[in-house]
């Protein structure tokens, strides 16, 4: 449905743009309708960049994004407001997404300007209370009131509903939740799972691994704007294959295993058992960043997590000399690793 | 007793009245402890938290004592904190990014900081590129202008300036929030080794973010619209909350290997209440599924097992209702 | 309170109380609530109430001063005499009612520096926004345009211009003030367009397909209106100046009356040795006094506008 071909972004920076700093490099995947999509990577991955593409916000370097075939660099004027009419995002900041003059409903009138016209008022009003009420709202709660009279979560909610008022088949949601409390996060997940049973693709962009196994089903790793791993969401969890995939597992902080916990697989495959590891401190910084120190310690625990750190390296070092992008290959049904990795 | 918070309530001064962020808090930390803070926005833990250290010019202390190593921390007293402030407690705050002085070198931000505190900045450096090197950095760091260091190493290079002087208490106020999940692990990681190392005493890690805790801290004290609401070692909070709204809470959160289709969690309708006029009686009455008659009665903060702190007229023995509703 | 990753941007704003959502992500918002607010600072703060008394005062003075001026202000009467209950203003070198110079040349003054403070600020909100809003080469020819126009100095390029014309009136003097003062007010009104543009509601209002003119007009001008409010005071103030410096050269409208055109005849025709200090003291007090009066206003309405400035 919405398919990214050989997508790249360079910004150019430095006086008089000499300088060119690569974001996105040589990016493919499908989203397809139904399904939710996580993309998943750290800062400076280029996620935001490629949902920003998607939107149309920032344009491509090279590469293509076709929606329906159509490739979307080529719509202008009225041929792009009807791309908006199925492609829509919703942002990270909550209170930065609306208009601090004005009242948070009037993003539903800015859409009535631009789509419906001709609608009268009494049905437009219906439609965006029932759309309100599809995500979860009362209309009571939310209509005419100012941002800062909402919570966060209802201002994500609200442009949804936003969003739902158009005839949307795809949906970024650039790291929606990150910024709203934690006992309302999971509503607004819920909601977005929801989507799916209504034919929507969803591009859920995060850096949190656990929220991105919670709702989707595809999963793409991004690492410095390539991917690094990418397939069905439990073919990735359950069988992590590139390093760096293996290492968000293991920093995750997680509520019931502790940090530790999290090398047990390559622990054991080294025939350790991780309670007996004796070593002084527990600090093992240096080999979560790769290009920091690395530290000659004793210790088998840190041993597993070097092994993973020098893998890492290996991948950074790659992308940082090689302008080509290694390519993806498929190792089992519907799960990719990029090749570098089977290079030792 | 490492620090011991007595009856404290902070408040903001506001045209529309006084908004009692902190409302009659009760606490200790001991030497050696990490504590976790935790709650969701405006609950007040930034508040308690930069109340212990640097009092905003909005804030006032309405009551309660605070003790630091038996002496008495005159948190309302700004030139007198002054005394206070880096040497027995510190705070890394967060956005670590904006801490660093972008126009100096680092070394240089630190010998001026040591300088205002008397100290000497030559014979502090040993430890200082000691300190550094630990947390993985190398020591030329200190060459350098923050400009030049990623987020994650801004961040460790305050956590170190913050403890050069092995404060009693370290405030540590979301320094975990904008960071990669690596650097998480790295900051995680970090507290426990400058903990394990008697770098500091006790510590206080403000978050929101529950799962951090459950690898740092060793006991938990979860905030509820300026109140109070659980403590307890942090193996219990996460397993066995007493409390419904850590109950609630921890259940909401999604775990890796917990997926929608399978297991749908669920949030907590509604939203705190006003801290401008609070409502009277339990605080989180209005959105607790178990709340009943006596709840309108506020509910004291009291230790109902060995270690274990709630305030809720439910664990309060003969205070539940009868044949009532028991949360699991 | 604090959230997860949030920015700074134009200014954290007064104390949110905790009542509210989380962080409250705005600079200069002009909601219904703070609308009252503004209300209810502006009428206690005295820099703006005194300053905007002043205005008004001489504002007044040019509206209402036509109906009490006896005396034709080109007829001739008795010379050099002070104030007096006949001529008010006492009368000049040529025996002319001072009084009535005044309240005609306070009009025409106070016109050209509307006219030259309205025009600059229309001028320098487009090229500030379009610069702001579309960046790229238009943001760097009228970058340029802006730059040449400040390095000349102004009132040099307005003597040149009236060289040119042979006949000046009020209004192209409005019109050229208008034509050469707007470059400071694109670059504020450009810096600030630049960190409105970045916003996510910008964004949205892209994905709303709304065009970008449109998106100009009804999403960031709203969110400066504060500013640029004080942007026209400051032209305004600046433009009345100018005019009075042009004036007082000798360049001013060939046949009317203004506060510049009296303090150059009251200099030419030896108004200080003659000891006829009625001639010049009301129209150089007058501008002082307009121009300190919104000037004065500005600060108190920063102060207004502004809560870290207000002393609560």
């Amino acid at each position: 449905m919405l398919k990214l071909d050989n997508v790249t972004k360079v910004y150019k920076t430095g006086t008089f743009g000499g300088e060119s700093l690569p974001a996105v490099r040589k990016v493919s995947f499908e989203i397809r309708p139904g399904e939710v999509t996580a993309l998943i990577g750290e800062s400076g991955s280029g996620k935001s960049t490629l949902g920003k593409m998607i939107l149309r916000l920032e344009p491509v370097t090279s590469g293509t994004i076709t929606y329906e075939g159509t490739d979307i660099a080529r719509l202008k004027g009225k041929r792009l407001r009807e791309y908006y009419r199925h492609v829509q995002g919703v942002f990270q900041d909550p209170f930065s997404s609306y208009n601090p003059v004005f009242r948070a409903d009037r993003v539903f009138a800015t859409i009535k300007r631009s789509y419906f016209p001709s609608v009268s008022n009494a049905e437009w009003h219906e439609r965006v209370e029932t759309s309100l009420k599809s995500v979860g709202l009362n209309p009571v709660d939310v209509l005419n009131k100012f941002t800062h009279q909402l919570s966060g979560g209802q201002l994500q909610r609200i442009l949804i509903a936003r969003a739902l008022l158009l005839d949307i088949k795809v949906l970024v949601a650039d790291e929606i939740i990150s910024m709203i409390d934690a006992s309302t996060r999971v509503d607004v997940l819920n909601l977005l799972s929801n989507l799916k049973a209504r034919g929507l693709g969803v591009l859920f962009i995060t850096h949190d691994l656990s929220l991105g196994n919670y709702i989707s089903e595809r999963t793409i790793i991004l690492r410095r704007g390539v991917i690094v791993e990418m397939g069905a969401t439990q073919k990735v969890f359950d069988n992590p294959q590139h390093e760096y995939t293996k290492m968000l597992l293991t920093a995750v902080p997680q509520l019931h295993k502790k940090w530790e916990a999290g090398l047990e697989p390559e622990l054991a495959a080294m025939g350790v058992n991780a309670q007996d590891d004796g070593r002084p401190g527990r600090y093992s910084r240096s080999s979560l960043h790769p290009l920091a120190n690395m530290h000659a310690r004793k210790g088998r625990r840190e041993f597993a997590e070097h092994e993973l750190a020098e893998g890492l390296l290996r991948t950074d070092t790659y992308l940082r000399t090689h302008e080509e992008v290694p390519p993806l290959v498929e190792i089992e049904d519907d799960h990719f690793v990029v090749e570098s990795t089977r290079v030792h | 007793m490492a620090l011991e918070v007595d009856h404290l309530q902070l408040c903001y001064r506001t045209l529309r009245g006084d908004v009692r962020a902190v409302d009659d808090v009760t606490f200790t930390i001991d030497d050696g402890e990490i504590m976790g803070l935790a709650g969701e926005s405006g609950c007040g833990k930034s508040t308690l938290g930069n109340g212990l250290v640097r009092m905003d010019v909005r804030m006032r202390q309405l009551a309660g004592r605070v003790e630091l190593d038996g002496e008495e921390l005159p948190i309302s007293d700004e030139k007198a904190m002054r005394s206070f402030r880096f040497k027995s407690v510190s705070i890394v705050p967060q956005y670590a990014m904006s801490a660093l002085n972008p126009t100096r070198r680092v070394g240089k931000m630190v010998s001026e900081l040591l300088k205002s505190r008397g100290f000497d900045y030559k014979s502090a450096l040993p430890e200082l590129e000691r300190r550094v090197k630990l947390v993985g950095l190398d020591a030329d760091v200190l060459k350098r202008y923050p400009i030049e260091l990623s987020g994650g190493m801004k961040q460790r290079v305050v956590m170190v300036i913050s403890t050069l002087l092995n404060p009693s208490l370290l405030i540590a106020d979301e320094v975990t929030s904008a960071l990669d999940v690596s650097t998480q692990r790295a900051v995680g990681e970090m507290l426990l080794e400058f903990r394990d190392r008697k770098f500091v005493k006790s510590t206080m890690v403000i978050t929101h973010d529950v799962s951090i805790l459950a690898q740092v801290a060793d006991t938990i004290l979860v905030m509820y619209a300026g109140k109070l609401a659980e403590k307890a070692s942090a193996d219990v909070v996460i397993n066995s909350p007493l409390h419904p709204y850590t109950q609630l809470l921890i259940s909401s959160l999604p775990e890796v290997g917990v997926r929608h289709d399978e297991h749908t969690l669920v949030g907590i309708p509604g939203r705190p209440p006003p801290l401008l006029n609070p409502p009277a009686g339990c605080r989180f009455r209005d959105r607790c599924p178990f709340a009943f008659d006596r709840c309108a009665e506020e509910p004291p903060f009291m230790e109902v097992k060995p270690g274990h702190s709630v305030a809720c007229w439910l664990r309060t023995k003969g205070a539940a209702p009868a044949g009532g509703a028991e949360p699991c | 309170m604090t959230v997860v990753g949030h920015e700074g941007d134009l200014g954290t704003d007064e104390p949110v109380p905790v009542d509210k959502a989380p962080v409250d992500s705005t600079g200069e918002a002009l909601t219904a609530k703070k609308r009252f607010e503004f209300l209810y600072f502006a009428v206690r703060n005295k820099k703006l109430l005194i300053g905007l008394s002043v205005v008004v005062l001489f504002a007044l003075v040019a509206l209402l001063g036509p109906l009490f001026v006896k005396h034709s202000m080109l007829a001739y009467g008795p010379p050099f005499r002070p104030p007096s209950a006949a001529y008010w203003f006492g009368t000049n070198y040529f025996g002319q009612d001072v009084f009535a110079e005044f309240v005609y040349g306070l009009r025409e003054s106070l016109f050209v520096g509307l006219l030259g403070g309205c025009g600059a600020t229309v001028i320098g909100m487009t090229f500030g926004f379009l610069a702001g809003y579309k960046g790229g080469m238009i943001d760097e020819a009228l970058n340029v345009l802006c730059n040449v126009l400040l390095t000349i100095p102004g009132l040099v390029l307005l003597i040149l211009i009236a060289g040119f014309l042979h006949h000046t009136s009020a209004v192209i003097e409005g019109l050229l003030i208008a034509g050469t003062t707007w470059t400071w007010a694109m670059r504020a009104i450009r810096a600030q367009t630049f960190s409105l543009v970045s916003r996510d509601f910008v964004g949205l209002a892209k994905l709303s397909g709304e065009k970008s003119r449109s998106i100009i007009v009804r999403e960031i001008a709203p969110n400066m209106s504060s500013y640029l409010f004080l942007v026209f005071i400051l032209l305004f103030g600046g433009a009345i100046l100018v005019a009075a410096s042009f004036d007082f050269l000798g360049l001013g409208p060939s046949n009317g009356m203004s506060l510049g055109i009296m303090m150059e005849q009251a200099a030419d025709w030896s108004a200080l040795p003659l000891h006829l200090w009625w001639w010049f003291v009301p129209p150089g007090a007058a501008i002082t006094c307009v121009v300190g009066g919104l000037y004065f206003a500005n600060v108190g309405l920063d102060e207004v506008f502004n809560p870290k400035l207000r002393e609560l």
